[in-house]
């Protein structure tokens, strides 16, 4: 899978080092170190997916994902470094895709990229399989190796907004309001009630989750399974 | 440097030796190297009894022998009467010369002091006992000693060793009132010392010492509404004495029973009691005094607290008064009679003072009928000049009670003898001029006598209220020195002021913001714009003014400043709560005391917060070098191994091996994360010592450690965990902060600790445990508190000794503790205890 990927950073070595990368697995790379080089790029080239540095010399990169009407945005990547959790969840709920914590491998770079190129905007299909977990959204039944789970409702619809973009980190905000609707925003704790009882339900063991992950402050994530 | 510690005392007696010798005990018994060069035991064997077993060096020619002391080499001297002076020949004329050149060759000294025996208060002391005092020590030992203790006991105890020849000075000096006078200048002197020193903490120790908290008060409640204020009035006492209380109802066997109001009432008072911090007793016996007595005597009671009667004397004398028998049955034991209404005792007592003594009056013309009556039986056998004789001892008798009924008494003598017994006999004439004298004489004794009776009364009053004053300064001093703040100190002395003087009081202190401005730091009393201008008067110019004083005299309240060090620190205002006539200015010289002290806790205060800075500012000191020398080393070191791995591949790329080549790959790896720890943690750290607030939300405890583990899930790799979280605890944290605290904690164990990892998590009560546990080597002794301060290592696994340090400061922010234990099957085991949250999730949820 090779796509034109655009990266946005000021830092010339962290440049270096993306692009050399993400050549070396085939992709095309463009680079930009401002916002506005970064949005004349985008304009351009039509880049599959956009790396984007928080912090640039003329301005936030939040300003870019701002400035790119939502229907023409490519998914974009945030790159932040770790204790910046309010500015990765801002940089979420604004329409970025995912984050990467700097300093992070080569693995994980590339495996988020696959993520998101393979999310495509395709439409979650009826009957959605991640590992042992088969969800038949149709007929509300959840199974894990063939046996079935009770799910409540809510519990239900949580973890089909999971389950549809595994891999993807979902903010509280999104899951919230995704599920619950506008005015549950506030309300946190809806979300752990349920993600503890969905944990207890489909994990072996819920202190160590397998599938349902807790990205600290920023949301949750269901892993990818490897394949 | 060798210290100097002085038991001081306000006369012999008091038992200054006895507590140099126990302390010395006690210090030997620490292992310390106590001799004894010289002690006087004055023939007592419990001061012989207290020397043995205590080394001595002998004296030579009955002085201090230095020599020997000073080749002995002790760690500690005990060397009695400081202000001796030595016999001729010797070294030093004085001994306390001795004692400072053992001080200069490194020893500690003992010694003992009476405060008339120091130099500038030679005249006073004087004053006050007609004693000349030859034998004075400078002041400047004084404030060379680097503790004083005051050996104090009260007056009338020290006046029963007196009696029981347990005082060995056979001196003058040592009456009630001498005794009292003395006492309060010891004390005076002291506190003064002391507080100058601002040695806050070794002042509440040294002053604890000298009044030991072996006090007890007992206190008897009734049915009686009045019983309330015995009750209050008992705790306020046991608090200025640090001492237990209890409070007893009695229940008069034989007698009625209650009825069920006064029982319910008494139950009241008890309960009241028990809520006060007293404890509570309910005693049974045939006599009320008897049962009180007993109880005090089994519970070592040092004072009794009753009620003053309210019932008329008739009944006392019918069926005799309660308060009488306990007084005299008390033994030791003290009887504090207290007023059942609530009224300031100052005021209360010029009133009975100056009501006419009509008993007195009558008694006096009674006596006088008396003595005509017998004069006349006995007329025929004696002469003139005896039953003159017998009229003298009635107008003597009458001029006790004071000089109303002297007057009185002398007229109506000379009428009744004139008239009865003068030839010429019944009638007012007088043949022989020589009964003109006798009247004169008869006038002249009732002045005489009723003066000194006058004198008399007025010094026993002045020696009570003396005594009254120096107990409250007593009292305020020592709680003066436990203030720790500046609003403490106000606050203290607010609540002294107010009990001991009929008045409202408030403690004035600038603005911080705007010093012209002075605001209330304690006390509730507004002042009206004069009356701010008198405090800012005292404020300005150091001095009392207000009434009472010789500036704006006129105004409703006096204010007095509070001096501390060179600065006025503050202002004390009051006013005279009840009768505005009453004079402010006959307070003046108790309430200056007052003020006085408050103002050297003030600067002591200061200095004590200002040594807190200090202490602060080379604690940041020590901080950023400590940081700066982890920078250099920690933050090096990895990088030394990335740069030289990575040009060892560059260079020599075409002759590693394979093996070689992934060696040195996975240490540039390695070496990056260790990098990213070490900043992440120092960040962290930074953060919350710069006051971060975490931004706390309840969160099931089995969440943060998932997410712990999802984080750490490659280094744990194919490692043992074992878990036992329970899915119902929810603890109220910030879940980026406490995720840190795990993942130090578990890679901690990680690096220096051995599988399989124990994590656990369980509720006590109010707390939330959450344990981590490796089975590794464990932890050296001694080490356990040391490992959570910054840049300490337990073993040498590399890292920068900040994992845990971060650990303690998030825990802590959280208002939790961490802790090291050392379970005995081995390992190393971190607790982290948080406050439970006091929600479920369905309870946040909702």
């Amino acid at each position: 899978m090779s796509a034109t990927i655009l990266v946005v950073d000021d830092d010339i070595h962290v440049r270096r080092f993306l692009r050399t990368t993400l050549a070396g697995h085939g992709h095309t790379v463009f680079e930009a170190g401002t916002v506005a080089t970064a949005l004349e790029v985008i304009e351009r080239a039509h880049p599959a997916v956009v790396l984007l540095d928080l912090g640039l010399p003329d301005g936030d990169g939040l300003s870019v994902i701002r400035a790119i009407p939502a229907e023409q945005r490519p998914p974009i990547i945030v790159l932040s470094a770790r204790g910046q959790e309010g500015d990765k969840v801002a940089a979420l709920d604004a329409g970025a895709e995912d984050y990467l914590t700097k300093p992070f491998g080569a693995g994980e770079l590339l495996a988020r990229i696959r993520v998101v190129l393979r999310r495509g905007g395709a439409p979650a299909p009826d009957i959605i399989e991640v590992g042992p977990i088969k969800i038949d959204q149709p007929r509300h039944m959840v199974t894990i190796d063939a046996n079935e789970v009770h799910l409540t409702p809510i519990e239900f619809k949580l973890l089909v907004e999971l389950a549809r973009q595994p891999g993807r980190v979902l903010t509280h905000r999104h899951l919230l309001l995704t599920v619950w609707g506008p005015t549950a925003l506030e309300h946190n704790q809806y979300l752990r009630v349920h993600m503890a009882a969905l944990r207890k339900k489909l994990e072996r063991d819920p202190a160590r989750p397998q599938w349902l992950l807790t990205e600290a402050g920023v949301g949750y994530r269901f892993r990818e399974p490897t394949t | 440097m060798a210290r100097l510690k002085i038991f001081f005392g306000a006369s012999p007696g008091v038992g200054k030796t006895t507590s140099m010798l126990e302390e010395a005990r006690a210090a030997r018994a620490r292992g310390v190297d106590v001799v004894v060069c010289v002690v006087e035991t004055h023939g007592r064997a419990e001061t012989q009894q207290l020397l043995d077993g205590l080394p001595a060096i002998a004296p030579r020619n009955g002085e201090l022998d230095l020599d020997a002391t000073l080749a002995r080499r002790p760690a500690l001297v005990l060397i009695d009467e400081l202000a001796h002076t030595n016999a001729p020949g010797s070294k030093h004329v004085k001994r306390w010369q001795d004692v400072f050149e053992l001080l200069d060759a490194g020893i500690d000294i003992y010694t003992t002091l009476n405060v008339q025996h120091i130099e500038s208060l030679g005249d006073v002391v004087q004053q006050i006992t007609g004693v000349k005092v030859t034998e004075t020590v400078p002041d400047a030992v004084l404030d060379r000693a680097d503790e004083i203790e005051l050996v104090d006991i009260p007056p009338d105890q020290l006046l029963e060793r007196l009696a029981d020849g347990k005082v060995n000075a056979p001196e003058s000096m040592l009456s009630r009132g001498n005794l009292l006078a003395l006492r309060e200048l010891a004390l005076r002197r002291t506190a003064e010392r002391v507080d100058a020193d601002m040695l806050a903490y070794r002042r509440q120790q040294g002053i604890g010492a000298a009044w030991p908290a072996g006090e007890r008060l007992l206190v008897a409640v009734g049915p009686s509404p009045g019983s309330e204020r015995l009750i209050r009035a008992t705790k306020r006492m046991a608090e200025g004495l640090h001492a237990e209380w209890t409070a007893a109802h009695v229940e008069v066997l034989g007698a009625a029973p209650l009825n069920e109001k006064d029982r319910e009432r008494v139950e009241n008072h008890l309960r009241l009691a028990e809520s006060l911090g007293g404890e509570i007793a309910r005693l049974a016996d045939r006599s009320v005094p008897d049962a009180l007595l007993s109880y005090a005597r089994e519970h070592n009671v040092t004072r009794i607290v009753a009620g003053k009667p309210t019932h008329s004397r008739w009944r006392d004398l019918l069926r005799g008064s309660l308060l009488d028998t306990l007084i005299r049955l008390s033994g030791t034991i003290e009887i504090h009679v207290i007023a059942p209404l609530q009224h300031g005792p100052q005021r209360a007592a010029p009133a009975s003072r100056d009501r006419p003594n009509y008993v007195a009056y009558i008694s006096a013309l009674v006596g006088i009928a008396a003595v005509t009556a017998f004069g006349l039986a006995v007329f025929r056998y004696a002469t003139v000049a005896d039953i003159s004789m017998l009229y003298l001892i009635a107008i003597a008798l009458a001029s006790l009670s004071g000089r109303g009924p002297a007057l009185v008494a002398a007229s109506v003598s000379i009428a009744a003898f004139d008239f009865c017994f003068v030839p010429p006999r019944f009638t007012f004439a007088v043949a022989e001029m020589g009964y003109l004298l006798t009247f004169a004489v008869m006038f002249a004794s009732s002045l005489v006598i009723s003066t000194l009776t006058v004198r008399l009364r007025r010094q026993e009053r002045d020696a009570v209220v003396r005594e009254r004053n120096t107990v409250a300064l007593l009292a305020f001093t020592r709680d003066i020195a436990a203030a720790a703040t500046r609003e403490d100190v106000a606050a203290v002395t607010v609540r002294h002021l107010e009990s001991v003087f009929p008045v409202a009081a408030s403690v004035l202190v600038p603005e911080p913001r705007d010093p012209t401005q002075l605001v209330a730091a304690a006390g509730l009393m507004p002042l009206a714009r004069e009356e701010q201008t008198v405090a800012r008067w005292a404020f300005d110019h150091g001095e009392a003014a207000g009434r009472g004083t010789d500036t704006l005299p006129t105004a409703r309240v006096l204010a007095v400043p509070l001096v501390a060090g060179a600065t006025t620190a503050g202002v004390i205002a009051v006013q005279a709560r009840h009768d505005v006539r009453r004079r402010g200015g006959a307070a003046l010289p108790l309430l200056e005391s007052f003020a006085r002290q408050a103002g050297l806790a003030l600067a002591r205060v200061r200095s004590a917060e200002e040594a807190r800075d200090a202490a602060l500012r080379a604690r940041t000191e020590e901080l950023r070098s400590s940081l700066l020398s982890a920078v250099s080393h920690d933050l090096r070191t990895p990088l030394a191994v990335i740069t030289g791995a990575a040009t060892t591949l560059r260079d020599d790329a075409a002759r590693l091996t394979p093996v070689a080549r992934d060696e040195l790959l996975s240490s540039i790896i390695d070496d990056a994360r260790r990098l990213e720890r070490v900043l992440g943690n120092l960040l962290q750290l930074t953060r919350v010592e710069a006051g971060l607030v975490p931004a706390r939300e309840p969160i099931p405890v089995e969440e943060i450690v998932g997410a712990a583990l999802t984080r750490l899930e490659d280094a744990i790799g194919e490692r043992e965990v074992k878990l036992a979280v329970p899915s119902d605890l929810i603890v109220s944290v910030d879940p980026v902060l406490f995720e840190q605290v795990l993942i130090n904690l578990i890679d901690n164990a990680l690096k220096h600790g051995a599988p399989p990892l124990e994590l656990s998590a369980s509720r006590a009560g109010d707390t939330i445990d959450l344990v981590v546990r490796d089975h590794g080597a464990g932890i050296p002794d001694g080490d356990s508190e040391r490992l959570f301060d910054k840049f300490v290592r337990a073993s040498s696994a590399p890292g920068a000794g900040l994992g845990l340090a971060v650990v303690r400061a998030i825990v802590e922010a959280h208002g939790g503790t961490a802790t090291i234990e050392r379970p005995r099957d081995g390992g190393a085991q971190f607790r982290i205890a948080l406050p439970a949250a006091h929600v479920t999730l369905l309870e946040a949820a909702s």
